[in-house]
This record gives C-alpha cells, structure tokens and sequence, in this order.
C-alpha cells in the first residue's frame, strides 16, 4: 500500500478497497519499523490517528468523503496541532502543547485526514541539512549517511521512504523545495499569501509558506486545494479564488515557453546535476516546449539580501520565547536579566542564536538603512527580474540545489556554504513567486530535483507541467531500496 | 534672568474600542487577570494580528477634528524590546508612517486669548500588560488583560511655554476624544495618560534647552504640578552654572517631585521595522467619509451654538461644553424644563451642579441626580411651585437620593404659597407686630421705601419658611403699606 500515490490511495478508499483504519495501521507500523533509524518524526500520534481514521471510515461509509477523507499524512511540526506537542524542532517548544490548530491543520481536519504524526525539521526552520534540529538530524533515505536537506527535511525524509503518503511542509528560503530535491520526492512552495499562514510558526513573516510534499504533482495538486485560500486571520493571506488544480493537470505543453536562466547554469553547479536537469529540458522538448534563455541579472544578490530580511525577521519573531509564559525556562532564574538570557541561551540552538544576532545587528539604529532597507531594495530588484521574465516565459526551470545530498556533518561547522546550498531557491522567496521541485533523475545513486517556476498564482500551471513530466518519467515514483518493504 | 519653558506632550488616549487592536479579546477594565486575554494578546507561536478596523475609523476622526494631514497609507511597525508584560517581545506602534499626521488644536489662555498648539502626529499602536509586584512572594505576577488595548498617542509640537498651557492643551485634548467618543477618557483607570518633554531657555532665545521627559502623568493636577517643579528644578540648576542632563524622570505623586529614570546613553534601540504580519492601513476616500459621517458635533461649535440658539454667556456656553457630557447633561435638563429658559438651566448646571460634583469628585454620569432630575427641578421654579431658595434645599435632598422634584415637594411640605388670602393674613399680621417699622416706611420718602420693604419681606418669607410667593407678598405689601 505504502508504494502508492495519495490519489491512488485515496482512489481505493472511496471504491472500498481498503480502510483508513488498515491504512493508517500500516503507515504506523512501517513508522516504527524504520523510523528509529531515519529519525523523520518528533511526535508520532499513533491514538489520535487511529480514531480519525475510524471517523473517516465511518464518514466514507456514509457517502460524504472528500478526496482527502481518510488518506494518512504527516505535518511538518511547526504548525501548531490542537494538543499535542508542537516543538519547531527546538528545546524552546519541547514542552509547547498547542492550544490551537494552524489553519492549514484545520483545513485537513476538516477534509478528514489523518495526521500520522509530526515531522522532524530543523529548528525554527533554519537551515538547510536538518541537522539543528533539537531532536538530531533527519537521515536521507537514499543514503544514511547523508542529509535529507532542510528545514522540512523531516516530511521529505518521511515521504521518500514512504513512511507518509504526504506531508506538509513551509518553505521560508527553499524549505519544501531543496528537501524535496535531496529525498527524491515531489515538493511545492505556493505563491506567499496562497496559503494561510496562522498557527504555522513563523521564521521570517514576510517569506515563510506553506505547501505541499507528495510523491507527484498530481498528489501536491489534491492537497494544494484543501490548503489554499483567504484565511481573515492572516492579514497576509490573499483573497483570490481557488482554481480547480487537478482539472487542469491533463493540458498539453505544445507551445509551453520555458525559460532558462543563465545564471543557475553557471559556477557552484556540479556538473552531474546540471546533467540531470538539462536531460529533463529535453524531455520538455519532446513535449513540445521551446526553450529560451533568459538573464535574471541579480541573482547573486539573492543570497546576501535573505540573509539580512530573514535573520531580521526572525530576531523579532522569536522574541516572545522568553521563559515567561510558556516553553523553556531555565532553572532558578536569579533575577529578570537573568531569566531571559539562560531561558533563551539554553533553549535555543547555535543557528538560531546566530541568526537572531545578524538580525538585531542589521535591525540596530545606525545600520538599518545599509542593511535591512538595502536588502528591501535588492528584493524589488529580484522581483523586477522576474517580472522581465515573465513577459517573455511561461515557466522558469533550473536545478533547486547545486548539488546531491551531502555528507551529515559536511556543513555544519560552515554556515555560509550551507547558505549557498539555497542559493536557486531563495529569490523565489525574496519575490514570492511559486516553486515547485520534481524529480528529474539520480547522479551516483542520488535523487536531483528539477526546479519550475511560475508566475504570482499560477499554481495549476506549475502543477500542470510537473504532471505532464511525471506521465512520461518515473522518478517519482522510485523508492530506496531499504524502505521498498512489503506492500 | 527671564527664563521661558519649552513644553510638549505625548498623550496616550485609550480608543473606546470593544475589543483589542488586533484581537478579538474583550477590553472591558477591571476583569481577573488574563481572563481577557487570547491566544494572540499572550504571543502564543503562530498567531497573527489583524487590525482592528474601528481604530482605523477613530484616528480618521481625529485627524478630521484637527484637520490633520493624512496619507492614503500608514504602516505599523515593530518597537522591539523585551519586558515581561510585554508578551512577543515587540509593541506593535507605527514609526516612519503615521496614520495622522500635522495637525492643530486651539486653546484658550487664561487672558482670553487663542493660541494654536501644532500636532505632529499622531499613531496607533498597541499597549502592554500590567506587571504586579504584590502577592507573589518575591516573583512578579503578570496580567495581560490591557495587552493589545488600542491606543492613540498624540504627539504635539514644543510649543507650550507654561504649564498652565500644557494643561489646557491636555484638557482641551480630554474633551476632543470624549466628544469625538473615540476615548472615555478615564484617566484613574489610565484610558488617558501623557509624557511631558520639558526644557528651559532664557526668553527671547531661539535655541531650544536640553529637555528631559516625565513619563506617565494620569492628570491633569499631577500634569501641572510635575511641569512646575521640573522647570524649577531645570532652572535651579542652570542658574547655579550646572547642566540638565538628557534623561527620563518619572513624577512622584505622593512626594511631589520628579527623580530620574534612566539617561540618554541607558536609552533602548528599538530596531524599528515594518511589521512583516500586516499590511498598510489604507486611509481612503470610504474611511474618510464614513468617519465624516460619525461626526458629532465638536465643542467650540457647540459653544457657539449655545451661545446663538440659547442665548447663554460666552463663558458659561464655554464651561458647559467643555465636555461632552456636561453639554449633553445641560441640553437634556434643558429639554425636560420646558426649554422656555436656558439662562437658569446654564446656572443651575453650573452652579449647585458642578459645584456638587466637584464637592464629592464625582463625574456627570456618577452624579446622583441626572438631567432630568434638575430639568424638572427647573420647572418647578419656572412655574412657581417653589421658589429659587427651596430649590436649593430640594437639590441637596435629590442629591441625597431623597427622591426627584416633586415628591420631595409633595413630602416635604414646600409647596410655595400662591393663595393670595392666606399671604394677607401673613401680611397683616406682621404688620400689625411691627408698627414701629410701618410708621417709619410711611414718613420716609418714596427712594428709600423700596428698601425698607425688604425688613417685611423677610419677615413674611420667614414666616411662611420661605414658601410665599415673594411677587406676590410684594405685591400685597405694597398694597397695605401706601395705603
């Protein structure tokens, strides 16, 4: 069961072929078997699932399911989970048990999905290998010694070895995409205010979205519609209509305009990822796509311009950890001074710590127009190239990381070329635009991801060309041969 | 050596909002602590704030009443800091774009005269928790249930020169967000707060001083006492050849005085930027003319109205509408007199009215007797039921909670004498017990009798307890006597 897509299983759970109950027992058991090891879950909510799945059997019986209704998930565990442990991945959250569920749990809640548990990432969803989770770093299914990618390096992990059908993910500088690149598995960041950002906890306010990892588009297409729409308590949430994505799936790509910016097919590529994508441009070839080369001339701006808006973003948002009113405390505070430098020296990681710093520097009076107002322009300037683009190009197509998954540990200690392994995913972010991650290949025995991107809201084409992709290859649909299992 | 203050203000004016500024949260004063506090007001993980969107038509009210320029947009920004009652670590306020911007208020000097104090601006933001230091056994206790209350705070320019102005300005202020109804002005309960910012110069100086601000003053009183001794104390020490030091000081009510916070070098950097969560507020031509259309009618044009329309002095018309309440109380008791004669309503609410609120410290609304108690009261006196003088003793009875006009009359017996057989039976009698003073008036010459009349009429009054008719006891006595 578990080699199945989300809409394959859901398929059989409307036709009677099977129940969620005996679904959602199997992910669970396939979750204990193998997840000791690859460590993609911080909380598995084994009662909680079942009993959903009972309620969603009960409602497929009764003839009022939707697509969603009884299909087994797993959230990444920065949205916050009406009673359960909600950690972000940090000491600080260890003991947060959530009051409230996000927006987007309430949305699969609603559509009767069952949430299988909670997913690894690492901590307040900074970085890029899932190595500051507080919980240890997330293993790659494809090869243990390596990282899944980050910071939803947890739900990729857990989709790839098909220990979940889906997952949610956020995607802040390329958190759903380059994770989904490194494990294999087919990853979209929606248009910032497509989906709501409430209850998600927020890393950087003004970049940070939601979206959907699965096996295939068509399984990101099916979960992108219960996710979307304008939610009244995110003033940032857009109040635009929700296409039908999965109708718009079938078009042909005849005519399709892709654009391929020279810029991410210049130095910092490895060679054999640029292989892999350049064979899957021939594929769209083949599909009738005519190709253009296009210039997004301040690329190299991207990274430097993230890492001024995040970090500043990020050293106010967590301000409100501070061991007053819940989280981490540290033990027999002396006095305030001193309850908020342990609580918050002790709960928090070295990378959060380090971020939090640059953010206050480039926040200080004195350097904010140099910073944080120099990077704002940097933005309008990003945005403005893909604009250009746009006039010309459908689609915009590039590899998502400049390499394979690397060694756990290779990174760690330098923080600037961890940085770099964003560097095709971050200008989406800067512009808002929608991204997507597909499949494309391995490269010595190591999935590569395709990056697509698209124009403000243009989701359903997104997934409309991914799909077209994914008739005529299989790489998403290729298990690691440790996780193959019985199914 | 002439000095001359320099004075400006910053006034916090809590917005009459039913909920928070960017919650649902109820802010009813006075609840146990956090019980009016949600999930947003506490700074749980992932919420967000949307904005209020009655703030936004009460700042554009207030920008209307001082003809202020505003932008299409304003933005909120994050003032960030940490404090315990202070739940996300930053204040959401508005920095570089404020929703109200110059503007002006007219206020009156003690001669008479107008002088225009200039607004700069005016932003909304959001307030703080409470820290509670007692009952905790050595901890602090925090209660969030004011965390997110709307505020407006109103920055002048330095244009003060005494603390006398800084008070008018300030109480002109009360009346304007009370009569706009965007504030209840409560100051006890802190819905009306100000920061003083004061330097000296020596007069006929362009060159401002180096100021110091007095933090958290909640009245008027306290605003002026804590003026007075900071200019002292500034001059005080420039006379003496020393410096005033650029500092925060905080007013000591009980000590009468003012000791200092922290200096300028300790001050926070409070890395403003634009809050990521929230869009500009957009001030367009819908908000400017549904907050045109709420509109009341202001207190210099109601002056002016109950100047024309009720003929009134200019100085009572300006003490009545000095709030809004106090109009409101006097148009009402107007209404329930008759309205035949706003003169002796304007007196009366000026008068044993406001003179009894002051005696207890009351406001109009906490006042035992309401306008139509004393319109009724009035009309009593207009119709010659009672005289002036009973009215008097009913009042202070309605104001013991006696009951209204007329049982109080009915009880006590105070009916006036207007039987014109039995005020001649008062007459005569007293006439005939004092023929000593009956033969004095008749031989006097007729300037002087209109004053010798008084010793009987007295007489009469007292002996009817001032329930005769006094016209008519003239009258009658007139009668007798030139006869």
């Amino acid at each position: 069961m578990h080699t199945k897509t989300l809409t394959e299983l859901s398929a059989m759970l409307q036709a009677g072929e099977v129940s969620s109950v005996a679904l959602t027992e199997h992910f669970l058991d396939r979750i204990e078997q193998y997840d000791q090891d690859l460590n993609s879950f911080i909380t598995v909510t084994r009662e909680e699932a079942l009993e959903a799945a009972r309620a969603a059997d009960e409602r497929i019986q009764a003839g009022n399911a939707g697509p969603l209704t009884g299909v087994p998930i797993a959230h990444k565990d920065i949205f916050c989970t009406d009673g359960v442990r909600t950690s972000c991945g940090s000491r600080m959250l260890d003991n947060f048990i959530a009051p409230y569920d996000a927006t987007v749990v309430e949305q699969f809640k609603q559509a009767g999905a069952v949430v299988l548990g909670k997913t690894n990432m690492d901590e307040f969803a900074m970085g890029s290998s899932n190595e500051t989770s507080f919980y240890g770093p997330v293993k790659n299914p494809w090869d243990r010694d390596r990282v899944p990618g980050g910071s939803s390096g947890g739900s990729a992990a857990s989709v790839a070895a098909r220990l979940a059908p889906a997952a949610t993910g956020t995607d802040t500088g390329g958190s759903i995409r380059q994770p989904a690149a490194l494990c294999g598995i087919t990853g979209l960041k929606p248009t910032y205010g497509r989906v709501s950002r409430w209850g998600m906890i927020a890393f950087a306010s003004s970049l940070d979205q939601g979206g959907p990892m699965a096996q295939s588009a068509e399984d990101c297409a099916l979960m992108l519609e219960v996710m979307s729409g304008f939610d009244e308590k995110d003033s940032t949430s857009v109040n635009e209509a929700v296409p039908d994505y999965r109708t718009q799936l079938s078009q042909g790509l005849q005519g399709l305009k892709i654009g391929l910016p020279k810029e991410y097919f210049s130095e910092g590529l490895g060679p054999e990822v640029e292989a892999v994508v350049r064979a899957a441009i021939e594929e769209y070839k083949k599909l009738g796509a005519e190709i253009i080369e296009i210039s997004l001339p301040n690329t190299h701006l991207a990274v430097p311009a993230y890492y001024v808006v995040a970090p500043a973003e990020c050293s106010s948002n967590l301000s409100r950890f501070d061991g007053v009113r819940y989280g981490y405390r540290c033990d027999d505070p002396k006095d305030l001074q001193d309850l908020y430098e342990r609580s918050r020296g002790e709960g928090f990681g070295e990378e959060v710590k380090r971020r939090i710093m640059i953010g206050a520097y480039a926040l200080s009076a004195g350097y904010y127009d140099a910073y944080y107002l120099k990077a704002q322009k940097v933005r309008h300037l990003i945005s403005d190239d893909f604009r250009k683009a746009f006039e010309e190009v459908d689609v915009i197509m590039g590899p998502t990381a400049p390499s394979t998954a690397f060694k756990l540990g290779e990174k760690a200690d330098d923080p600037v070329t961890m940085y770099l392994s964003d560097i095709y995913t971050i200008a989406v972010n800067l512009a808002g635009l929608p991204g997507m991650s597909v499949p494309a290949g391995f490269s010595e025995g190591m999935p590569v991801g395709l990056q697509i991107i698209g124009n403000y809201f243009e989701e359903a084409r997104l997934l409309n060309v991914a799909h077209q992709y994914q008739q005529v290859t299989d790489w998403h649909r290729q298990i690691p041969e440790a996780f193959k299992g019985q199914s | 050596m002439e000095w001359e203050a320099v004075i400006g203000l910053e006034i916090h004016s809590q917005l009459a909002t039913n909920s928070k500024i960017f919650s649902g949260a109820s802010t009813t004063y006075g609840a146990e602590p956090n019980t009016q506090a949600c999930a947003i007001d506490l700074g749980m993980p992932g919420v967000l704030p949307v904005v209020n969107k009655e703030v936004v038509r009460m700042a554009a009210m207030f920008g209307l009443a001082i003809e202020a320029e505003m932008g299409e947009y304003s933005v909120f920004a994050r003032k960030n800091y940490f404090y315990p009652d202070l739940p996300k670590g930053y204040q959401i306020s508005q920095f570089e774009l404020p929703i109200v911007g110059k503007g002006h208020l007219d206020i009156e000097l003690e001669d008479g005269t107008t002088k225009r104090i200039g607004v700069t601006r005016a932003h909304l933001e959001e307030d703080a928790g409470k820290s509670l230091h007692e009952d905790f056994h050595g901890m602090t206790g925090i209660d969030l249930n004011r965390a997110g209350t709307p505020l407006l705070e109103i920055v002048s320019e330095p244009d003060m020169r005494s603390a006398k102005e800084a008070v008018a300005y300030m109480k002109k202020m009360h009346s304007l967000v009370t009569y706009l109804g965007i504030s209840d002005g409560n100051m006890q309960e802190g819905s009306f707060r100000c920061d003083a910012n004061v330097s000296v110069r020596l007069k006929g100086e362009e060159e401002f001083g180096t100021r110091t601000e007095i933090k958290n003053i909640n009245s008027f009183r306290f605003v002026e006492r804590a003026i007075e001794h900071e200019i002292e104390r500034q001059i005080e020490i420039l006379e003496s050849g020393g410096e005033i030091i650029q500092e925060t000081r905080l007013y000591d009510a009980d000590k009468d005085e003012t000791r200092s916070m922290r200096s300028k070098e300790e001050a926070n950097d409070y890395r403003y930027f634009p809050d990521p969560d929230l869009l500009p507020v957009v001030m367009d031509q819908a908000v400017l003319d549904a907050a045109r259309d709420s509109m009341p009618e202001l207190s210099d044009a109601r002056k002016a109205r109950f100047i024309d329309q009720y003929g009134l002095r200019g100085e009572d018309a300006g003490q009545i509408t000095a709030s809004r309440e106090m109009a409101d109380f006097f148009e009402a008791a107007l209404e329930v007199s008759g309205g035949s004669d706003a003169k002796i309503v304007a007196n009366w609410v000026i008068g044993e009215f406001s003179g009894a609120l002051n005696r207890e410290g009351l406001s109009v609304q906490e006042a035992p007797v309401s306008a139509a108690m004393l319109g009724q009261l009035v009309k009593r006196i207009l119709d010659n039921t009672i005289s002036g003088k009973i009215a008097k003793e009913v009042f202070e009875a309605m104001w013991q909670g006696e009951g209204d006009a007329d049982v109080i009359i009915e009880q006590k017996g105070m009916k006036q004498v207007t039987d014109t057989g039995a005020i001649e039976v008062m007459v005569d009698e007293v006439l005939a017990n004092n023929p000593k003073q009956v033969e004095n008036y008749r031989n006097a010459e007729e300037q002087k009798r209109g004053k010798m009349i008084g010793f009987f009429v007295g007489q009469i009054m007292k002996a009817s307890k001032g329930k005769a008719n006094p016209a008519l006891v003239n009258e009658l006595l007139k009668k007798k006597l030139d006869s």
